[in-house]
Formats: structure tokens, C-alpha cells, sequence
């Protein structure tokens, strides 16, 4: 389990590292956290040429607020969303999905982009970014590209990145006050990638749901927007019966559910209707503590 | 080959590797500092962490051209000239350790822990723990270790 | 002063602590050469051709091998003993010769000057394999492994009593189907071999030997074609053993003949994939069980017929386990008439040898899940169902008439029921099953379960042990057994101190190394300190017998008045202050006056009988019905272990084990799809716990009944950890979700436990 050889370079902004993928096309792969692609290297079902290590790029890692909009540097370290970064709704939600993502040592080194860039069925950041639109900002020696989320994750492990584009931002609804954010998630073992995951958010106003997310990761290939769930909450005032039948709807939305050996595509749909509901109690609960 | 240096454990290591060799291969290939041990190569199992300035990596996840110019401590580096330290005493004690194959990494990952110096809860010591496999103990004696060091330093 | 019963930290502690062990891959001889293997990527198929050429080619590969240029060697033998009919027609060849068994199975080895080179050149060694069909399961029906030879090579019986009799005149009849999961051991460390020739000694020493290095020598000079004398083992650090490690494999025998072939050190550590796929599993096995029983609950019979995966072909242990498994079944109870047909199935997956506990694992659960199906269908409480069929105090030692190895089973010692009312008041029993019984009505799914099981160990026949003092009063103890992190090193420190009244830190023990000891048995089947502890015991009584005389003469006393005391000979009946002299001034003066530079007595202890002792072990667990996922809230082993030398290991074991059979309970199982493919090759797919997954384990460590098999009364203590924690989950679980007896194969996975959930009640 040794890496084939590979040449290493380093970028120090995200222009040289897109003119060196330019140079290389698809024989070079960008090295971000490595906390996923370093094992799949070590495996050898992964053998670039080149390594395009964009750890030293400066002033990759950051969260900031512009106006209505939350922008992550690509490099920012999951553990950073662990310690509240940021105010509001999904600031709050932060932690409590970060702290679902593997073990420590990992999320020291492993960055919000990188897990984009991997785009893994049950990765937590890829089923957020999928829940609230993320734009994904990807730079090449054309400029930068903007990617909607729902263009972008294309089946397990593709993503709509062309081999000479490097993810360098995401973008994120910064969420009023009003919206309350939840997250649910179903493993075997703490740490382990999800079976089922949902992340759930709704904005209330005078007690009553005005709109609605739901995403829900690790049932299909890609992250799935559950709409005729959102559709059931809207204008309905919460309740436990309204997130379990929000729940089902979810469960009934989703296509082409996976199965392998941890879960039946039928186990995952039961999954995916408990998970939903029980990220929407959490998120009814984060907003009553607010 | 690439040539790059290292310090471990407060001693400088210029060494030659290629890009493809692990932190953990340079450590123990190159320094001679077998004491950092591999057990999956994959970044499951934690045997093989180590601190690379102040934080807990896996040096099987680490490319040894990554740590070029870095401070990097093992467990080498954590008794006083043969006086085990305050953590590698607790696990002495509490039988925190059978075959001592996944120790190594235990230490460096309870070392940032109690370094850290901020309060620890039980729950919260469990989690950061169980980023490490250990086949032998059934981790009871590595809890009570660590936080028997945590208690000791907090006061 | 008693050392023996001390919970003192260990010898073993201080290298570990600093990185100073020394394991398999961190030793290096200059010149070495890295062995990678090239293994089949298909689960049965027939080799047309294997290209090395473009392999060796590559800068640095120094050799590619295939199975044409090791066709000299035989197969690898079963143990001496363990082999049943047909099995040894099943072994395995070093490297494939016509036909791939199972993914894993070594096609071609590379020797090259750096491990990544190896590795680079072994991506390039071609094999060209017409596929066979597979089979995979194990109840699939049997096919042919070579013609005439069946994939069912031995069906046995094992039994006692007049089964056929019970069943015709019992009261009631319960029957079941159930099957535990494949599992393996999976140390830390993975396995790794390090061999080279030495020409000064004209010998081959093989490093990084484990568990049972004599054993194996004597095994790989036969493969090898060598003399005794010209091949020698050494142990190093051993990162976990747990059954798996120190078997001979296909890997060690080719790194030891490519270092007499190529006469350069030859090194090869196993990345983590490869020991998924090519370290023995253990464990698969499917019981058809029923029990004659009386209105109480009395088991009058059991009649068993079962099955056991022994994956792709017979290896070291050939029937150790399903025959164990055949002898263990009936456990701590009475069971009048017993009858177990064992069936051995080869499959293409990986081939099966021993984890901790063989066979008692699996036949504890199965027993076990029998006995609470029993409570349910009669109504009964499953802890008086338990307590009916234990085997009671005034029958010890207790005969289980079928033999083994020529011998009836005898249980030698124990109180089992008083053991086990020390358990359940220890764990605070009847409030637990109260408060569980109190979330069940309020409408969550929680429950606990007691259950018990026999643990047997301190294997024979014999062990050697010398133990030698230098004029400076230092103390080694040379064994013929080996360290697995057990603790033996301190175990056997503890023993031979307490016998010559020194101190036990100052001792030195050695294992592992066959060119100190002549004989040895290893660290197998939980028996160092039984065996080791004695025969150190006795060296160390005659050792002390030479002390004694010489003081005797130093101080004017016969030896008899003498004692030994903090490393200081004196008269027992003198007050303090008395007339003395140190054992350092002993040994000198014992070896002044016969010119020698060691005081040294060898022994042996010998023992043809097993201790069996009983334990049992509590789950508190909750599940979430919705997810059926399983939280472990409690769990407790007690064990009566008859006289612990060191308790605090004791617990160790206790509590490691216990943590690996819940892992094995709930988590981890080896699993194939159609084709015979592996599909759990890493970690984040064979799922070990972590210390999330398990509470802290809590122990009793009794000392009700010392074993009367050995003069020191030492009852083994390696695998109890383990044996009962399969059945303590899935019956606690069965609790829990209202439904006795209904969890029926380990591990109890979410996706199980939902069909159990979901089916008819």
C-alpha cells in the first residue's frame, strides 16, 4: 500500500495552481487536506502524474460574510466549523454537522473544498452545500467559473469540475435570523461515512414555516434536494407530525437509492424518513434555543 | 529524490526522499525513529499519528515533502532521558497498553489533548480517543490514563 | 512477601512507551531485499499463463517468482494432530501451482531493493486466469476441490448418552437455526517476516517469528528441507496476536526460502488490505440445534449438526476449530446425551485458522441463544433456565464423557452457580433487569442479559523453563514460550520472584528464541501462565533449593531453618536483625565454589489436562427501532480464573476481549459478493470498535476454585474476554426488543436487526 510515483509541486495561489493543471490536464490531481485522496493513493486506484499541493496557497482558508452571502475559502479546515465562526442560523449548524465528520486528526487536516472536490454520496459538506445551493467557484487559467450545486455533484465521486479547474470557494446563503437549521445522520460507528444523513432547515415566520430545505446524503449517488418534502412544510406550522410526514415525503422523493451490504435500498428509504424527521426536530430545537 | 529537512523532536534531519513517501516512512525509513508505527495506511487506525507542529496528523496521510521545514514530534521524544513522562507513567500504571503496537500513536494523540489545556469532559475525551484503534486493551485503561493526567495537570 | 496476586505495572512497558520496540517492520539488515506478493484478484480459476517480464525488468527487482519455481515445495502441513479424512488433501502451496482459490491467494512474488519498487513491479505481473465458477457459500452445496476430493472433506461426530432415547420421551423439543458471521483477529500490527542467511553459523534465522516459534521451526525446516540445527526463529515485539499471528503461512515460507536462495536477508511486512484477504478468518459456522427438555427447563439432550467455513483450503489448524467448537458446545451444564455432526466446507474466501476463544465464541452464542429460546417457548425466566442445567459443585471434577485427544474432558474445579450469584449481586442484577423492564413499559426498547459460558486453556503437554542466577544475583528465565502482549514477560517474573523471594522487576525473561531453550510450546490456546508459570515455579524451587544449601552453610544452619525474603537469606524462626546473607552473596559464593558462572536448573512441567473454568457476562443494551441500531449501555464479565498471579492483567484481558467479541457481535464480519469478491478489504469496511462503540467493561476476577491440574492452581486467562460476548449482546437485544431467542447470527448488523424487527413475531 505505497503510492505510485508521482511529481510533486507546489502552488502558492490558486492562479498558479490552475495554470499548472492548464500544463498537466488530467494527468495532475489538486492535494488539498489528502485525508481522503492520500488513501485512495496508498490503495493505487489513484495514480497521478502530478500532485498540485495547494496547502501553501495563501489565504485559502477563511469564512466571511458579503452581504447576503457566506463564502468559504476552499482550504478551510473542517475543525474550524467546530468553535462557532460565525453568527446565525448556519453558524450554529456548524458544529453540530463538522463534529459527524470522522475523527480529529482528520478534520484538523481535511478542508471543506476537499471533501467537495471528492464529492462522496454521504460526504456532510457535500449534502449541506447541496441543501442551501452552494455556488461553487472554480478557477482555471479561463477565469473563474460559477457552479450551481444542483449542476455540480454528477454521480458518486464525479463532479462537474473540468480536469484544468480548481475549486477554490464556495458560496453559501448567509440565512436570516429566522431560519433554523438541523442535521440528523445514521452510521455504524462514530466517525464512519453516513448510511443516511439530512440536513434540514426552515424559515419561520408568526409560528409558521415560510420555506424549507431538505437535503439528504449517502441514500443515492449524489446529494438529493427533497422539494415535495419542503412543499409539505411550507405554510404548516411545526410539529412532530408534520416533520414525520415531511419524513415520508422525503423517503418517497428519492430515486435510485443505493444498497450494498450496510443497508438495502429499503433500508435506506426508512432511513432517509427518520433522518429527515429527526433533522427537522433538530432543527426546531436549535431555533427554540436561539 | 527531493531533499528536505525535518525537525523531530527538537533534532534536525536532513534527509532524501521521494515525493511519494509518507511522513511515517521518512520518520522511520529515513530518521531511523521506528517508533512511529503504520497499522492500516489508510487513515483509519491511528497508529501512526504524530504531531506536526501542534496538531495531531497521520503521517500515513502526509507526504514527508509536506513537513519540509516542520516541527514534528513522536513518541521519542516524550521521556526525559529515559523518566517517562507524565502520560507514558499513566499508561504504565493503569495497564493502558498490551501489545503496545497502537501506543505510540495513543501518546501523541493524548499528548495534544492534555497540551491543550483546556478543560476536558468525559464524553469529549472519549471522542478525540476514539480517532485510534487498539485491538488489545478495550480502551478502558487508555480513558482512565489520559484522564488521570488530565485531572493532574488541571489542578 | 507475596508477589504472586500483586497487581504490579509491567516488564514489557518501558520500550513500548518509548518507541523502542522492536516489531517486525522496524528491524533491517543491510542488503535486504522487500518481498511483494502478486495475489489472484479472482475467487477460483485456473492460471494459463503468469508474465513476469515487464516486473523484471524494473530497475531494482531483483527476482519475480511463480508457482513453477517453488513446485519443489510441498503444501503447508497441518499441526501435527489437527488433521481430520480429507483435509490434509486441501493444503495449500506456497505459491498457486494450477488453481486460485479465493482473492488473496499468492501468484507471484517480487523481490526488489525498496518496498515501493516491489510494489511497482508487482502492479505489472500479469496473470492470465480462466475464470472457474465459485463457491461461496457455505451452506451452497459442496462441489469437487480436486478430483476425488470432495469441498466437504470431513463430516465427524462427536457425543455421549443415549441422544435418540432423550428426544423420544422429552417433554419438549426446541429447535433452531444459528450462524455467526466470518470474523478474524486483525492485530494492529500486520504480519511481517524478516529472514536471513547466516553463513558464519551456516544457518537461516528467521526474525519476527510469533507465537509458537519452536513449533514452527520445526514445521518450516521440513518445508525447507533442512536440518534442525540449521534453522533458527526469534521473536521480536509482537503487535497483537489473537490466533491469527505466528501460523505459517505461504508469505513467511517465501520470504525464508528467497533468503536461503538468494543468500541475502529478505524482508516483507503485509500492507492492511492484504491481511484482510490473506491472514486466516475464523469464526462462519451454522448450527441446526435441538434440545430435549423437561417442564422446568432441564436439558435432557441436544442434538447439533453444523457447519464450518473453512474458506479455500485446510491450513495450520486443519479441525481445531469445529472441533473444539463440537467438544464446547454443551459449556458449564449438565446436558445428559449430547450428539454434533460437524460438517467442513471449503469455500473460495479466504482460508480459516483460530481467533481468541475458537470455537466457544460461536457454540457459546449458539448454546446460549438455544437455552433463551427455551425460556421463551416454556415460559421460563432465562436466568432459572441457566440455573437448572448448571453443572452443581458436588459433581466436580466433572466427567464430559466423549474424548479428546485420547482423553475424557474433565471440568477440574468450580462452584459455577455460587460464582455466577456473585456475579449477578457484583452487578446489581435484579435492579438492572427492574429498571430495563421499567423502559420497556415506558415504551423504549432496553434490556439486559446475563449468560454463561466454560473457558478451557493451560494446554499441555509440557514447557520447559531454565532459570539462571549470576553471581550478581541476576535472575533470567529462559522459556520456550512466546509474548503476544499478553503480559508473559511479567507473569513469569512475578512467579519465579515469588519463589526465590527476590524482587520481580530485576528479572529478565526470554521467549521466542530458539537457539536459548531446546523445546518449546508457545503462546497458544491461553496456556503460558498455566504451563510457563510452573515449570518456572519448579526450575525456580531448584534454584532456591542451591541458594539455600550454600546459605546454609555460610550461616551454621541446616537449610530448612532458612527463608527468603526481599533478596535476603536469614533464619526464619530468628528475631530481625539476625544473622543473614543476601542471595547475590549466595549465587557468588555458590558459584566460587564450583567454579561455574551460572547457577542454572532447567525443568519441566508436564500436564496432559486442560483447565476449564467457568465465567459469565452481562450486556445492558438499548436499540433504536427506527434506525435498529444498537447502543451498548453496560457490559460486565466475571471469571472464575482459580488463583491470579497478576489481577490487573487479568482485567486486561478480560476487558480486551470483551471489547473485541462485541465488535464481532455488532460491527465486524468478513463479507463476499456472488463472484466470491471481498467486500470488506479496509477498515471503513471490516468495522473493529473504537472507544465510542463500547462502554468500560466492567470485570469480577474470582478466585472461587483453583485449578487442580498444576501445583501452583492457575486457571487460564486469555480468552474469557471473548467467549460469552456474542451471546450476551444477542441475547440482551432479544431482550430488549421483547422477543427471547430471536437474534439468531453475529453479528447483529442494523440490516439484520431490522428484519427481525420488521418479520413475524
Amino acid at each position: 500500500m505505497k503510492p505510485a510515483p508521482f511529481e510533486y509541486v507546489i502552488a502558492e495561489s490558486w492562479d498558479a495552481a490552475a495554470a499548472l493543471l492548464a500544463e498537466h490536464g488530467d494527468d495532475a490531481v489538486i492535494l488539498a487536506g489528502g485525508q481522503s485522496l492520500v488513501p485512495v493513493m496508498n490503495f493505487r486506484l489513484a495514480q497521478p502524474a502530478v500532485l498540485v499541493d495547494v496547502n501553501p496557497v495563501a489565504d485559502g482558508a477563511y469564512l466571511r460574510i458579503d452581504a447576503d452571502r457566506l463564502r468559504v475559502g476552499a482550504l478551510t479546515r473542517h475543525v474550524r466549523f467546530e468553535a462557532p465562526q460565525v453568527g446565525g442560523p448556519l453558524g450554529a449548524l456548524f458544529p453540530r454537522v463538522a463534529r459527524h465528520i470522522a475523527h480529529l486528526p482528520i478534520r484538523m487536516r481535511g478542508t471543506f473544498g476537499g471533501s467537495l472536490a471528492h464529492a462522496d454520496p454521504a460526504s456532510e459538506w457535500c449534502t449541506l452545500a447541496r441543501t442551501f445551493d452552494a455556488v461553487m467557484v472554480a478557477r482555471s487559467v479561463r477565469g473563474d467559473r460559477r457552479i450551481d450545486a444542483s449542476d455540480y455533484f454528477q454521480a458518486a465521486l464525479v463532479n462537474d469540475l473540468a480536469d484544468d479547474e480548481v475549486l477554490r470557494e464556495i458560496e453559501l446563503p448567509a440565512l436570516g435570523p429566522d431560519w433554523a437549521c438541523g442535521f440528523a445522520e445514521f452510521n455504524r460507528r462514530a466517525g464512519d461515512f453516513a448510511i443516511v444523513q439530512s440536513v434540514a432547515a426552515f424559515e419561520l415566520h408568526d409560528g409558521r414555516i415560510v420555506d424549507a430545505r431538505i437535503g439528504i446524503g449517502g441514500a443515492a449517488e449524489v446529494p438529493w434536494r427533497a422539494d415535495t418534502a419542503e412543499a409539505v412544510l411550507a405554510g404548516a406550522i411545526p410539529s412532530a407530525s408534520l416533520f414525520e410526514e415531511a419524513g415520508a415525503a422525503a423517503a418517497e422523493s428519492v430515486g435510485e437509492l443505493m444498497t450494498d451490504r450496510q443497508a438495502s435500498a429499503e433500508m435506506r428509504r426508512d432511513l432517509v424518513r427518520v433522518m429527515v424527521s429527526r433533522a427537522l426536530e433538530d432543527a426546531l430545537a436549535a431555533g427554540v434555543e436561539r | 529524490m527531493t531533499r528536505i529537512s525535518l525537525r523531530v523532536n527538537s533534532v534536525d534531519h536532513d534527509i532524501e526522499v521521494e515525493p511519494r513517501h509518507s511522513l511515517a516512512d521518512a520518520l522511520r525509513d529515513r530518521c531511523g525513529l521506528t517508533g512511529t508505527h503504520l497499522g492500516c495506511e489508510h487513515g483509519v487506525c491511528g497508529a501512526c499519528t504524530v504531531l506536526v507542529g501542534d496538531e495531531p496528523v497521520r503521517a500515513c496521510l502526509m507526504f514527508a515533502v509536506q513537513a519540509d521545514g516542520r516541527a514534528v514530534r513522536t513518541v521519542e521524544g516524550l521521556d526525559d532521558d529515559g523518566a517517562f513522562n507524565a502520560l507514558q507513567q499513566a499508561f504504565h500504571e493503569q495497564h493502558a497498553l498490551q501489545c503496545g503496537y497502537c501506543t505510540p500513536g495513543m501518546l501523541m494523540l493524548a499528548t495534544w489533548l492534555v497540551e491543550r489545556g483546556t478543560p476536558v469532559s468525559d464524553d469529549e475525551l472519549r471522542e478525540v480517543m476514539s480517532s485510534n484503534l487498539c485491538r488489545c486493551t478495550g480502551y478502558r485503561n487508555i480513558l482512565r490514563a489520559v484522564r488521570s493526567v488530565l485531572d493532574g495537570a488541571g489542578s | 512477601m507475596t508477589v504472586i496476586g500483586k497487581s504490579v505495572p509491567r516488564l514489557e512497558d518501558r520500550a513500548l512507551l518509548t518507541g523502542m520496540g522492536r516489531f517486525a517492520g522496524d528491524r533491517n539488515f543491510d542488503g535486504q531485499l522487500h518481498m511483494r506478493v502478486v495475489r489472484s484478484t479472482v475467487a477460483h480459476g485456473r492460471i494459463v499463463s503468469v508474465d513476469t517480464g515487464a516486473a523484471a525488468a524494473m530497475p531494482g527487482v531483483h527476482a519475480v517468482w511463480t508457482g513453477a519455481d517453488v513446485a519443489d515445495i510441498p503444501p503447508i502441513d497441518l499441526r501435527p494432530g489437527s488433521a481430520l479424512q480429507d483435509l490434509e488433501k486441501c493444503r495449500q502451496h506456497i505459491l498457486v501451482q494450477e488453481i486460485v482459490r479465493y482473492v488473496g491467494d499468492p501468484v507471484a512474488a517480487v523481490f526488489a531493493d525498496d518496498p515501493h519498487r516491489a510494489e511497482d513491479a508487482a502492479e505489472l505481473v500479469w496473470a492470465e486466469i480462466e475464470e472457474l465458477p465459485p463457491v461461496v457459500g457455505l451452506m451452497d452445496p459442496p462441489g469437487e476441490f480436486a478430483p476425488g476430493v470432495s469441498t466437504e472433506p470431513a463430516v465427524f461426530e462427536k457425543g455421549y448418552g443415549d441422544v435418540d432415547a432423550a428426544f423420544a420421551a422429552a417433554a419438549h423439543i426446541v429447535e433452531c437455526e444459528l450462524s455467526v458471521g466470518r470474523h478474524a483477529g486483525v492485530p494492529l500490527e500486520t504480519r511481517g517476516a524478516l529472514a536471513i542467511w547466516n553463513d558464519a553459523e551456516a544457518r537461516l534465522e528467521f526474525h519476527a517469528a510469533a507465537k509458537i516459534p519452536h513449533t514452527n521451526r520445526i514445521a518450516l525446516a521440513a518445508l525447507l528441507g533442512l536440518e534442525l540445527d540449521q534453522l533458527h526463529l526469534f521473536e521480536g515485539h509482537v503487535g497483537g496476536g489473537f490466533g491469527v499471528r505466528g501460523e505459517i503461512y505461504p508469505d513467511e515460507v517465501l520470504v525464508n526460502l528467497a533468503a536461503m536462495h538468494f543468500r541475502r536477508p529478505v524482508k516483507w511486512i503485509e500492507d492492511r488490505m492484504e491481511h484482510l484477504v490473506a491472514a486466516n478468518h475464523s469464526r462462519e459456522q451454522t448450527h441446526r440445534i435441538r434440545a430435549a427438555v423437561d417442564a422446568d427447563g432441564l436439558v435432557r439432550a441436544i442434538d447439533d449438526e453444523f457447519w464450518f467455513n473453512q474458506g479455500a483450503y485446510a491450513r495450520t489448524h486443519g479441525a481445531t476449530v469445529p472441533t473444539v467448537s463440537a467438544t464446547m458446545l454443551p459449556g458449564p451444564y449438565k446436558v445428559p446425551a449430547y450428539r454434533a455432526k460437524g460438517h467442513i466446507r471449503l469455500t473460495n474466501v479466504t482460508p480459516a485458522g483460530t481467533y481468541r476463544g475458537p470455537g466457544r465464541y460461536e457454540t457459546s452464542f449458539v448454546r446460549e441463544g438455544l437455552l433463551d429460546r427455551i425460556a421463551a417457548e416454556l415460559g421460563l425466566d432465562p436466568l432459572d433456565v441457566r440455573r437448572v442445567n448448571l453443572v452443581a459443585p458436588d459433581e466436580m471434577p466433572y466427567e464430559r464423557p466423549f474424548e479428546v485427544g485420547g482423553k475424557p474432558i474433565q471440568y477440574d474445579s468450580g462452584d459455577y452457580p455460587k460464582s455466577l450469584q456473585r456475579f449477578l449481586d457484583h452487578i446489581g442484577y435484579d435492579a438492572l433487569r427492574r429498571d430495563m423492564a421499567a423502559r420497556r413499559e415506558a415504551g423504549e426498547m432496553a434490556g439486559a442479559a446475563v449468560i454463561c459460558f466454560l473457558e478451557l486453556g493451560g494446554d499441555g503437554p509440557f514447557d520447559d523453563v531454565r532459570v539462571e542466577m549470576a553471581a550478581d544475583g541476576a535472575v533470567e528465565v529462559v522459556t520456550g514460550v512466546a509474548s503476544v502482549g499478553q503480559g508473559a514477560e511479567t507473569v513469569i517474573a512475578q512467579v519465579c520472584a515469588e519463589t526465590l523471594g527476590i524482587d520481580y522487576a530485576g528479572i529478565t525473561v526470554t521467549h521466542g528464541q530458539t537457539d536459548r531453550i531446546e523445546r518449546g510450546q508457545g503462546a497458544r490456546a491461553s496456556r503460558v501462565t498455566v504451563m510457563t508459570g510452573n515449570a518456572t515455579h519448579k526450575a525456580a524451587l531448584g534454584v532456591r533449593a542451591i541458594l539455600l544449601e550454600t546459605a546454609a552453610g555460610l550461616l551454621q544452619t541446616a537449610a530448612e531453618e532458612l527463608e527468603i525474603s526481599g533478596g535476603t537469606i536469614r533464619v526464619a524462626a530468628a528475631p530481625e536483625g539476625g544473622p543473614s546473607v543476601t542471595v547475590a552473596d549466595a549465587a557468588a559464593e555458590t558459584l566460587r565454589a564450583s567454579s561455574g558462572d551460572r547457577i542454572a536448573v532447567e525443568e519441566t512441567f508436564e500436564n496432559d489436562r486442560a483447565t476449564y473454568s467457568f465465567g459469565a457476562q452481562m450486556a445492558a443494551v438499548s436499540v433504536d427501532p427506527r434506525t435498529a441500531g444498537v447502543t451498548v449501555e453496560r457490559f460486565a464479565v466475571a471469571y472464575d480464573i482459580g488463583r491470579a498471579v497478576n489481577p490487573m492483567l487479568v482485567e486486561g484481558q478480560l476487558v480486551g476481549g470483551a471489547v473485541q467479541g462485541i465488535g464481532g457481535a455488532l460491527l465486524e464480519e468478513f463479507l463476499y459478493d456472488e463472484a466470491g469478491q471481498p467486500l470488506s478489504v479496509t477498515f471503513a469496511d471490516y468495522l473493529m470498535p473504537t472507544a465510542m462503540e463500547v462502554p468500560d467493561v466492567e470485570c469480577l476476577v474470582l478466585e472461587e476454585a483453583p485449578s487442580t491440574t498444576n501445583p501452583l492452581g492457575l486457571k487460564s486467562g486469555g480468552d474469557p474476554g471473548i467467549t460469552g460476548a456474542g451471546a450476551a449482546i444477542a441475547a440482551a437485544i432479544g431482550e430488549a426488543i421483547g422477543r427471547p431467542g430471536s437474534v439468531a447470527r453475529l453479528p447483529v448488523s442494523p440490516m439484520r436487526l431490522r428484519e427481525i424487527l420488521t418479520g413475524p413475531a
